[in-house]
């Protein structure tokens, strides 16, 4: 067994639940103590304010746990009577809400003395956290990661992102008082690898027939992959999951609350504000979700500082169509996945508009048949239940069907 | 003699029913009102009155359409993806795809040769385009929607109309009647824009031939005749394309009833019967009317 040897009786699932809630407790304390807070991007370099010793929480998490709650539609409503155009992606509504609201009854959290943005998700992190910035008269740390349009980032980017990256430090030190320590940096990085790989493995138990675990479960766990991966409760709680999973795995058994007759890709964000409603069509029908794009997204792994700004670079929103398609196709592959559901965001311009040619690359690939629904990670308006049953049902159905030679097809 | 089983499709805009019993369509009806309103129950009530049999006579009843799952007597429901399917290579044995367009939805079937179906594609959230958008805009134009493709039959220079929003649409088209523009050009516009939407959406599955349009919107051949053009493929329609999600309905409540244990979500397994439903059990039928007429020969 790989995983930590601290006998646990703590369910892994409430110890990841309890470090998410955990992260903002911590930012509330830090704010209490006098310290300086930041809003952080999901996928800035998390290393740097873990280093300093700086508590951050992450407005996208925030977004998603509000959208969750039912407290979506207030928020968008009320950003867009500010002024905000309702095509802006909704997480960013929601926080901008919240930023002028300073409290939510869904998921609270301490205002921010700063703002630590990342462009690798999108470029509308970018205008997002500069109008907090403008909006809240707070400092701005920014690493701006160039899109890799080819395999890999070349070493000018890698140059150009390790610049910013110390430079980060810098500007973050001074904003907070809090000293770089070279020791600790190291100790954050062994730590970060260690959560990354143990979620990264945790994720790949889903290869297993049952899958130990529903494809959803890793939706409500990606919190601590994105906010907390270089806490040592977050290496120590994945390892406890891949104990769990290995154990299920060997039983034959699964979390997933029935019978696992299909196992397909899920992709995209979740929708939030209907996770029961398109997660309950699945299981109903016996559709687990085995593959997803989020094990890649948060399993940042390197082993060096250069590796370190290649592994930001090639986060799943930041690389071409065709590493795009790829990173579907051999994760529905290693799967073994017998069709696609594909939740075409309408916050996510970025993500949702490759997504037509990534489904058929994905089709053509793995031969297997997909379905689109077209939904928004944080808005509920844009959803509609009956038309996604539609979709799912119908995907269900030519799953079930026999193949021309009479076996089943799945 | 098989015992008699039952088909309903519950559109948005539409109720449709087929009774199947001794390997033939003994009834079909179609009520223009759908899921939430008294058109199920009318449509039920109307298939059962024209093949002469009580409601107990039925054996199994599949209910298919948006209402799907608001038929308390139904004994499973299946996607209307998977009855158009059936229910279109039932009438149309060997076709390859088949478009279909209801009130709220579009949908583009691809079927391989041994009559499964493979994939599918749909139109997104917005409707444009659809049966309710035909109604939209025949509404502005103070037609009843079966009379546009009449209307639009003999323009001269049809308008563009550019924009896919129904509602975008309808002030394009009142923008032109305050022109001038004579109603058959604006309806032909309209049906080039539907036809170009539905082609679009066609392409994303590589249509083969045969191809067949099902749905409501099968019933106005001017948009029919323009997505062939847009496609550069015939398009086959039939005055049954409308009942083609009801028949495939009832030809899954027939399997279910052939087959024990056949009631719940099971493998669709047989491809579909080779009676050709279209040429030998169904004739023409004569629109107009709250609840049409079954159409049996």
């Amino acid at each position: 067994m790989t995983t930590s040897e601290e006998p646990t009786e703590v369910p892994a699932k409430i110890r990841l639940r309890e470090i998410a809630a955990g992260a903002y407790q911590a930012a509330w304390d830090a704010k209490a103590r006098g310290e300086k807070i930041g809003w952080c991007a999901s996928n800035f370099p998390q290393e740097i304010p873990e280093t300093l010793g700086v508590a951050v929480v992450y407005p996208e998490n925030q977004a998603a746990a509000i959208a969750a709650k039912g407290g979506g539609l207030e928020a968008c409503e009320h950003a867009e009577g500010m002024g905000y155009c309702a095509d802006l992606c909704a997480y960013a509504r929601i926080n901008f809400a919240f930023a002028d609201l300073k409290s939510s009854p869904f998921q609270d959290m301490p205002q921010p003395d700063f703002v630590l943005c990342c462009n690798n998700i999108c470029n509308t992190m970018i205008s997002w956290y500069e109008n907090l910035a403008h909006e809240l008269d707070i400092p701005m740390i920014l690493i701006d990661v160039p899109f890799t349009t080819g395999d890999k980032a070349g070493p000018e980017t890698i140059t150009y992102m390790r610049t910013q990256f110390d430079e980060a430090f810098t500007q973050l030190s001074a904003i907070t008082g809090k000293a770089f320590d070279p020791e600790r940096f190291r100790e954050v990085m062994a730590i970060s690898q260690r959560t990354a790989k143990a979620w990264l493995k945790a994720a790949g138990y889903s290869r297993y027939r049952p899958s130990p675990f529903s494809g959803f479960d890793l939706f409500n766990h990606m919190a601590v992959a994105v906010c907390a991966r270089g806490k040592i409760e977050a290496a120590e709680a994945f390892e406890a999951l891949c104990a769990e999973f290995e154990e299920l795995a060997a039983q034959g058994a699964s979390g997933f609350r029935g019978e696992e007759r299909h196992r397909i890709l899920f992709e995209g964000i979740a929708c939030w504000p209907h996770l029961r409603a398109t997660y309950s069509a699945l299981k109903d029908l016996g559709i687990n979700v085995v593959s997803t794009v989020y094990a890649a997204a948060f399993g940042i792994t390197y082993d060096s500082l250069d590796q370190m700004m290649e592994a930001y670079a090639h986060v799943p929103n930041s690389i071409s169509l065709d590493r795009a398609a790829n990173l579907r196709i051999d994760s529905g592959r290693q799967a073994g996945i017998d069709g696609a559901v594909i939740h075409t965001n309408r916050s996510c311009k970025l993500w949702s508009g490759m997504m037509p040619e990534i489904e058929r690359r994905l089709r053509a690939a793995l031969e297997v048949p997909t379905v689109t629904f077209d939904g928004d990670q944080a808005d509920p308006r844009v959803f509609s239940e009956a038309q996604y049953l539609t979709r799912v049902q119908g995907l269900a159905e030519i799953m079930d069907q026999p193949t021309p030679d009479g076996k089943e097809a799945s | 003699m098989t015992p008699a089983v039952l088909g309903v499709d519950i559109g948005s805009t539409a109720s449709k029913a087929v009774v199947l019993g001794d390997g033939r369509v003994l009834a079909a009806t179609v009520v223009p009102v759908g899921a939430g309103t008294t058109g199920p129950g009318r449509a039920i009530r109307a298939v059962l009155a024209e093949a002469g049999l009580e409601r107990a006579a039925i054996s199994r009843t599949v209910a298919t359409g948006y209402g799907r799952n608001t038929l308390a007597q139904a004994d499973r429901q299946v996607s209307e993806l998977s009855c158009h399917a059936r229910g279109a290579t039932a009438l149309w044995p060997g076709v390859r795809t088949v478009i279909d367009v209801g009130g709220q939805d579009a949908k583009v079937l691809s079927i391989d040769a041994s009559g499964r179906l493979t994939s599918f594609v749909m139109n997104d959230k917005c409707a444009a385009g659809t049966g309710r958008f035909l109604e939209v805009i025949a509404r502005a134009l103070e037609l009843d929607v079966t009379e546009l493709a009449q209307a639009g039959a003999s323009a001269a220079a049809p308008v563009e109309i550019s924009s896919t929003c129904t509602v975008f649409a309808e002030s394009e088209v009142i923008s032109h009647l305050a022109a001038g523009s004579p109603i058959a050009d604006i309806v032909a516009g309209i049906h080039a824009s539907v036809a170009s939407r539905f082609a679009g959406l066609a392409r994303r599955v590589a249509p083969q031939p045969p191809l067949v349009m099902t749905g409501g919107v099968a019933n106005n051949v001017e948009v029919v005749a323009r997505l062939s053009e847009r496609l550069g493929l015939e398009i086959a329609i039939s005055p049954r394309s409308q009942l083609a999600g009801a028949l495939g309905a009832a030809l899954y409540a027939q399997e279910d009833a052939t087959q024990p244990g056949g009631i719940g979500h099971e493998p669709v397994a047989k491809p579909a019967p080779q009676t050709n439903y279209l040429t030998g059990q169904l004739g023409p039928c004569t629109a107009g009317g709250p609840a049409r007429k079954g159409c049996v020969t």
